[in-house]
């Protein structure tokens, strides 16, 4: 028989005993310390980034060519690793010594956390010139103050149409604002006898492909956050100018009818991307489109980009857009920080390299050295899309610790919204005031 | 100290074994050890994998924990939250309408199933075979192939009611049809369960079917009165894993949505935005704890809505486990 005092003692201190544990297991922060002026970095690194297949190709020549300029540091090269894989690493006492993030999402994450060394350091003490890197891009990799990442080459975002279509419908040139793309959308979209889409102008359905409520919000100038961090959809009156455009176009469409005409389309990474197939006619697309156009070669397929439309109120805004970036840092766990930074400094300081990056995987370099460079070798369409990136008022959504949480909720709200679903959207953007609050702090 | 008192008197008693034979002692200590060292290594497993991850999360529960810093202590913030937590309400109920609608067509359907490879008489071999390759199948490859095979505008099941008349619906990409079309994938991959009944109908003596059968007894009868009671323990267990499995549906909820979804992964990033999609039909909980835990990194209030999914879990097995007695009770 167990004694009932003796049980309880014994998963007491169990119960202790694993919580001390579990609380032992947690992880704490050292302070880092970075050498001299002048020293040498050598030995192994190891580089995680979540580039797969061509663009995996690619990045590995860039860093065969920094193992040929520093061949006293080797680097282990790790494909395919997202921020969810590298974080866990970090957590675990693990990981690289020096990882690259596809997006800007989990800037504010990694530096709030010291998770990502602080490089100040670093870039004082090697007296790195970051005038080079433009505003916008030194703005997406600091988080209040402390700068744990650097900028990788970026993303930028445009409206891709279909000239054939464009010249059917008599439109000589692209939409600039709100209404001209409602206006556009309408003229291009073509049905069936039987009143189904054969051909949508412009697909407005949040959630479809790139259209998420985080690129529109940059069309409408519309501001995610406070500058004290809360929620500033509920008091921003561009919100409520771009979701009543953007319901406006849906409701013209159907919900429905433009929700059925969408699940016929292909995959968007896929040859049957629709607006390769031309099932529609305008659409919000990022830059690596040229080369995926490029490589897949649809058949009567002539088309154009040009900067995203804005909302009515803002014309002067035309010309710019939303930008993301690839940010790459040193891990909290490094044994090698110096070599590791010698490896960031190269790839991301050093105009051929960034050059050379930049033409193999077909994104916007990130120095303004390498944007004048000769050397760089993209599609004369790619110009818009360097244009974007150097207009003052593009920008990337705003930072958080919380890292895509805001946006999460802000997404949605918009499929609720778009669906009809919300019948009061000031008392809906109040209440997403208070449910992106509850995100941003939990 | 009613107690206290009662074990002493015994322990001093004149009659007591323990008094009169001091090496009986030494014999039970030595048969326990026996007896530990025997169930040591299912019991190490047990509390490392179990005890401790389970009272690791409970502790996590009580904090605000990002992985990456210490934990810091929040008293029940993290529960209280959880009420005013849209996203979690919306997943509890998707989680509830798979828990009502998939686990009884899973057992009925593996019930019909196996009734079905009874009665044949020729090729039962090959037709259980066929019956259970699906089962075989992994939840990836089989939720990726059902999201093409229904895909509203370009896959055979709509082309096929196409050609008689019919609009088929829209599937994964309609909230109205998403939990449905997951339900019949998980329908598909009923093998498991559609064995163990096959087995345990197999067991049914045949002597009381033709006992019953002089009586006068029907084939329906025969079902209810018969076979039925004599399944109940294997329905019972169907019922419990299924429930089990359902509350931490993931992988086909997951795969599926993204997959309907038409979008590419932005840069290797996590792709908790598709879950869900369409509308966050089919956003489950689990579904939401790992976008809590692993997409926005905030480990305590995951770990709280863990132990909130063990805790209704257990309620909700040893309700089942109850109502079954008194089911097994009826039947006999």
């Amino acid at each position: 028989m167990i004694r009932p005092w003796r049980s309880g003692t014994a998963a007491a201190a169990c119960l202790t005993a694993a919580a001390v544990a579990a609380a032992g297991c947690t992880p704490s922060i050292k302070p880092v310390e970075i050498a001299s002026p002048g020293v040498t970095a050598s030995g192994t690194i190891e580089f995680w980034h979540f580039f797969t297949d061509r663009e995996a190709d690619a990045i590995q020549k860039v860093v065969n060519q920094f193992q040929a300029q520093f061949p006293q540091v080797k680097v282990i090269v790790k494909s395919g690793q997202d921020d969810s894989k590298t974080t866990q690493s970090i957590a675990a006492g693990q990981g690289p010594d020096v990882a690259l993030s596809g997006s800007t999402d989990s800037v504010g994450k990694f530096c709030s956390t010291g998770a990502w060394q602080d490089l100040t350091p670093y870039l004082t003490r090697d007296k790195v010139d970051m005038t080079d890197i433009p505003q916008v891009a030194q703005d997406y990799t600091a988080y209040q103050g402390k700068r744990c990442t650097m900028p990788l080459l970026a993303d930028a975002y445009g409206l891709y149409y279909n000239k054939k279509l464009f010249a059917a419908a008599g439109i000589t040139s692209p939409p600039k604002t709100f209404s001209e793309l409602t206006a556009d959308a309408k003229k291009l979209t073509q049905k069936t006898a039987n009143g189904n889409l054969k051909v949508a102008g412009f697909d407005p359905l949040s959630g479809f492909y790139e259209n998420s409520i985080a690129h529109f919000a940059t069309m409408a100038g519309a501001k995610w956050l406070t500058p004290d961090g809360k929620s500033a959809v509920g008091s921003d009156p561009a919100w409520k100018d771009l979701l009543t455009w953007q319901k406006n176009l849906v409701d013209w469409y159907g919900y429905d009818r433009i929700n059925k005409f969408q699940s016929t389309f292909g995959d968007e990474g896929s040859a049957d991307n629709a607006f390769e197939k031309g099932q529609v006619a305008m659409n919000i697309d990022g830059e690596w489109r040229i080369a995926a156009i490029s490589a897949d070669n649809p058949k009567d397929l002539d088309w154009g980009v040009a900067p995203l439309p804005v909302s009515d109120s803002r014309p002067d805004a035309y010309g710019s857009g939303f930008l993301s970036g690839n940010v790459i840092g040193i891990s909290k766990n490094s044994r090698n920080p110096e070599a590791a930074w010698q490896f960031i400094k190269f790839l991301t300081t050093n105009t051929d390299s960034v050059v050379s990056l930049a033409n193999e995987i077909k994104n916007v370099p990130t120095l303004l050295s390498a944007l004048k460079s000769p050397n760089l070798s993209l599609d004369p369409n790619f110009k818009v899309f360097l244009d974007v990136f150097a207009n003052p008022k593009s920008a990337a959504a705003p930072l958080s610790a919380a890292g895509t949480a805001y946006q999460d909720t802000g997404q949605d709200f918009i499929n609720d919204w778009q669906a009809g679903k919300v019948k009061d959207l000031d008392a809906g953007l109040k209440k997403l005031d208070e449910n992106i609050n509850q995100a941003l702090g939990g | 100290m009613a107690t206290t008192m009662a074990t002493r008197h015994a322990a001093t008693r004149p009659g007591n074994p323990r008094s009169r034979r001091p090496g009986a002692t030494r014999r039970r200590t030595r048969q326990r050890l026996t007896i530990l060292s025997f169930i040591a290594p299912a019991l190490i497993g047990i509390v490392i994998f179990f005890v401790y991850p389970l009272i690791s999360a409970l502790y996590f529960s009580f904090t605000k924990f990002n992985l990456l810093t210490p934990p810091e202590f929040v008293g029940l913030r993290n529960y209280q939250n959880m009420f005013h937590d849209t996203n979690l309400i919306k997943a509890s109920e998707n989680t509830i309408w798979l828990v009502l609608v998939m686990v009884p067509a899973q057992v009925l359907f593996g019930l019909g199933t196996g009734i079905l490879l009874v009665t044949m008489k020729r090729s039962a071999t090959i037709y259980r075979t066929i019956f259970y390759l699906p089962a075989l199948v992994p939840p990836v490859a089989g939720a990726l192939a059902f999201v093409y095979v229904l895909k509203p505008g370009t896959g055979p099941v709509n082309a096929l009611l196409a050609n008689f008349g019919i609009e088929g619906p829209q599937w994964f990409n309609d909230p109205a049809w998403a939990k449905p079309s997951l339900t019949l994938l998980a329908l598909w991959g009923i093998g498991n369960t559609m064995v163990i009944f096959l087995a345990a109908l197999l067991d049914v003596p045949v002597s009381l079917h033709e006992a019953a059968a002089l009586d006068g007894a029907n084939a329906w009868q025969r079902f209810r009165h018969v076979t039925l009671p004599m399944l109940s323990p294997v329905i019972v267990f169907s019922t419990i894993t299924g429930i089990i499995t359902t509350l931490q549906f993931f992988t086909e909820a997951a795969v599926a949505a993204s997959a309907a979804s038409g979008q590419a992964t932005n840069g290797g990033n996590s792709v908790s935005t598709l879950f869900g999609y369409p509308e966050g039909s089919t956003f489950t909980y689990p579904l939401w704890l790992y976008v809590k835990g692993f997409g926005y990194n905030q480990m305590g209030y995951a770990s709280a809505m863990a132990i909130v999914l063990f805790v209704v879990a257990f309620a909700i097995i040893l309700l089942v486990l109850k109502r079954s007695k008194s089911f097994s009770g009826e039947a006999s």
